[in-house]
């Protein structure tokens, strides 16, 4: 055991991974050499294993999307880091038409097993164009499975577990999480499935559902509704596509009453999708409406501190909504 | 013309480049035929690029060597090992197609088993893809040499650019081909980019751009060779512009009478490569007339063949929508 960031423990997942599978790559915009990252994600993978193995790319988003499914096609497997999630847009062709496609497209003879890491969301006074949660750009598209952890055990074990992955992998990481939790994180070779939605409390009266910064602030908020006598069941959605739906639906049917919490604009996210199946799959058990808790549909976060902290969802909206819910 | 002895290459080779050449424009007639009676529902073709696909395959080495086409490329991918029966199992969407297995629509041509990459409708998206494979040669310091191409409208794609510079950057053994027909399905090259030739985009990229003429077998045969040669011995990639013909419409769903003349049309048939290979041929030597009508008649009862195999075999089951999705179910 060793303490750990979230982004040491990323960092860790992937270097024991690159050192167990020689056919391991990582590249991307300041990702090789001295550097390692503009976040230092990749600090001293370049040294340790080879700057053919961990290097910069121009600043082409599209061909970073295209090179990694390239190298899968001929047996490697390929990291390629958009540098901020922001920056995928130009790699969507790429990763729809093409990395999601391959399998599908050719019954399995070609196939391109990929990990494409993304650092996304706000509080950073990121702007409009370093805050965003792309990840429901890219959801919905079968092929592509999307994943984000939420601490740095499950940081360490969901990077593993993507890199060894046949599949291709969108793997979101929380940009403001990357120095703010701090935990003890097993030296094991342990991997977190990429299939599976994370319980991370029990609780009896209310279920939240949601993942990255505002899952945890869902889950210090259950600590102070605790205190009031509500005890909350929080869900982690970790694998946001495909959707673990049977792990929500149990949760959202043993309360009865849920809060769907997004850091991302309230129509349209992936929250709406989990809605829509609790709706579906669970109605009679329900005892309150469904209610989500998102940013404003606004395009993006602004910049200014006031227009920033009204956009975000932060622990005393969380704890708000969640004992709303509880009264309800 | 060069005279097709300067290409090094053996009578029997020379030979076998015709059938190849012969094979892509009837089995391109039997598709057009299959579409217009409603047996497939698509064709898009290669009728005019024949010549300058077999001349450029035939500079590779197919057992080794990796193939990203795109969907006028069915000659080249012929060379490359698929058969006229593997193509018929595309265009009827049958199950054992090699390119898809029934998924994707006619000309959307793949094989693992030769190396033949499959490719997207969103033209172009293949070119990130071949710096992939190319850079993979690099990584275990194999010597195979990648051929991805594309036409001239969807050369304008930035994916292309993207591309091509990091090939350049990374030095990459792999060859970029733009097959210069003059149409985007109705857009002539005057509205797709400005520049006087497509080939210079290889020297802005920092590697070698050469523009030749599709129709001349031996000219494009042997630049392809020089610049096969090149990367595979370590010194980066080249970018051919291929001068070709576009004989027939955009596709099955177009009509080129609409913005091509009578005269235009006219011309491109007195033009045509495959005219041109035929009189070189006979005039060289290397056949007669009536060794060429033997030919023809033999690839057409291949042809026949393929087709009725192909018609035989099963199409996909509607209980395999979900299969190859994710690597498990």
């Amino acid at each position: 055991m060793a303490m750990m960031t979230y982004l040491e423990a990323i960092r860790k997942g992937i270097e024991e991974e690159m050192a167990r599978d020689e056919n391991v790559v990582i590249f991307g915009e300041d990702v090789g050499g001295v550097k390692g990252g503009v976040f230092g994600v990749t600090k001293g993978l370049a040294e340790q294993f080879g700057d053919h193995r961990c290097f910069n790319t121009p600043l082409t988003e599209g061909e970073i999307g295209g090179l990694a499914v390239g190298l899968g096609l001929v047996g490697y497997r390929a990291i390629g880091e958009f540098q901020f999630a922001d920056y995928i847009l130009p790699a969507v062709n790429q990763l729809i038409s093409e990395a999601s496609r391959m399998r599908y497209r050719t019954k399995g003879d070609w196939t391109a097993p990929i990990v494409y890491r993304a650092p996304y969301g706000g509080g950073v006074r990121g702007g409009l164009y370093h805050s965003q949660s792309t990840e429901k750009v890219l959801f919905g598209q079968p092929g592509l499975r999307i994943v984000t952890p939420s601490s740095p055990h499950d940081a360490k074990g969901l990077i593993k577990a993507a890199i060894r992955s046949d599949d291709p992998v969108l793997f979101y990481e929380h940009k403001r999480l990357y120095r703010l939790l701090k935990e003890e994180v097993s030296d094991d070779d342990y991997v977190v499935p990429l299939d599976k939605a994370n319980v991370v409390r029990e609780g009896e009266d209310i279920t939240v559902i949601g993942y990255g910064m505002v899952l945890n602030h869902a889950l210090k908020a259950a600590e102070t509704l605790s205190k009031e006598g509500y005890e909350a069941e929080v869900v982690d959605v970790r694998s946001l596509y495909p959707l673990d739906k049977e792990t929500l639906v149990k949760a959202a049917k043993k309360t009865g009453k849920v809060l769907l919490v997004t850091e991302d604009n309230l129509e349209g996210s992936i929250m709406s999708e989990i809605s829509a199946i609790i709706a579906e799959e669970a109605l009679f058990d329900l005892d309150a409406p469904i209610k989500r808790l998102a940013g404003p549909d606004s395009p993006s976060m602004p910049y200014a501190i006031a227009l920033e902290r009204e956009f975000l969802v932060n622990e005393e909206k969380v704890t708000n909504a969640m004992r709303e819910l509880a009264e309800f | 013309m060069k005279k097709l002895e300067e290409s090094g290459l053996t009578k029997q080779e020379i030979i076998q480049a015709y059938r190849h050449i012969l094979m892509g424009r009837r089995l391109d007639e039997r598709l057009w035929q299959l579409t217009r009676i409603g047996k497939t529902s698509f064709n898009i073709s290669g009728q005019g690029h024949e010549v300058g696909q077999v001349a450029m395959a035939m500079a590779f080495q197919p057992e080794k060597d990796y193939f990203l086409p795109y969907y006028r490329d069915m000659t080249a991918c012929m060379v490359w090992g698929m058969t006229a029966k593997d193509i018929m199992l595309g265009s009827l969407g049958k199950e054992d197609d090699p390119s898809s297995h029934g998924r994707q629509m006619p000309n959307h041509y793949g094989s693992k088993e030769h190396n033949i990459v499959s490719h997207s409708s969103t033209v172009s998206t293949q070119f990130p893809l071949a710096t992939g494979v190319a850079y993979g040669a690099q990584l275990k310091k194999q010597d195979y040499v990648t051929l991805t191409a594309t036409g001239e409208g969807s050369a304008n794609q930035g994916e292309v650019q993207e591309a091509m510079n990091f090939a350049g950057v990374k030095k990459l053994p792999l060859i970029f081909v733009i097959e210069n027909n003059g149409y985007a399905i109705s857009v002539g090259t005057d509205e797709q980019y400005a520049n006087e030739t497509m080939a210079e985009r290889g020297p802005a990229y920092g590697f070698p751009g050469k523009r030749v003429n599709g129709n001349d077998f031996v000219e494009t045969y042997l630049a392809f060779k020089e610049v096969v040669e090149r990367a595979r011995s370590g010194k980066g990639p080249a970018l051919i512009e291929l001068m070709v013909s576009r004989l027939t419409s955009h596709s099955a769903d177009d009509d080129h009478t609409v913005y091509r003349s009578k005269e235009d049309i006219e011309n491109l048939k007195k033009n045509d490569g495959l005219l041109f290979f035929e009189k070189q041929l006979i005039d060289e030597g290397y056949l007669t007339r009536e060794e060429m009508t033997d030919i023809d008649t033999e690839l057409k009862k291949e042809i026949n063949k393929a087709t009725d195999e192909a018609e035989e075999m099963p199409e996909p089951t509607a209980d395999t929508i979900l299969d190859h999705v994710y690597a498990e179910k």
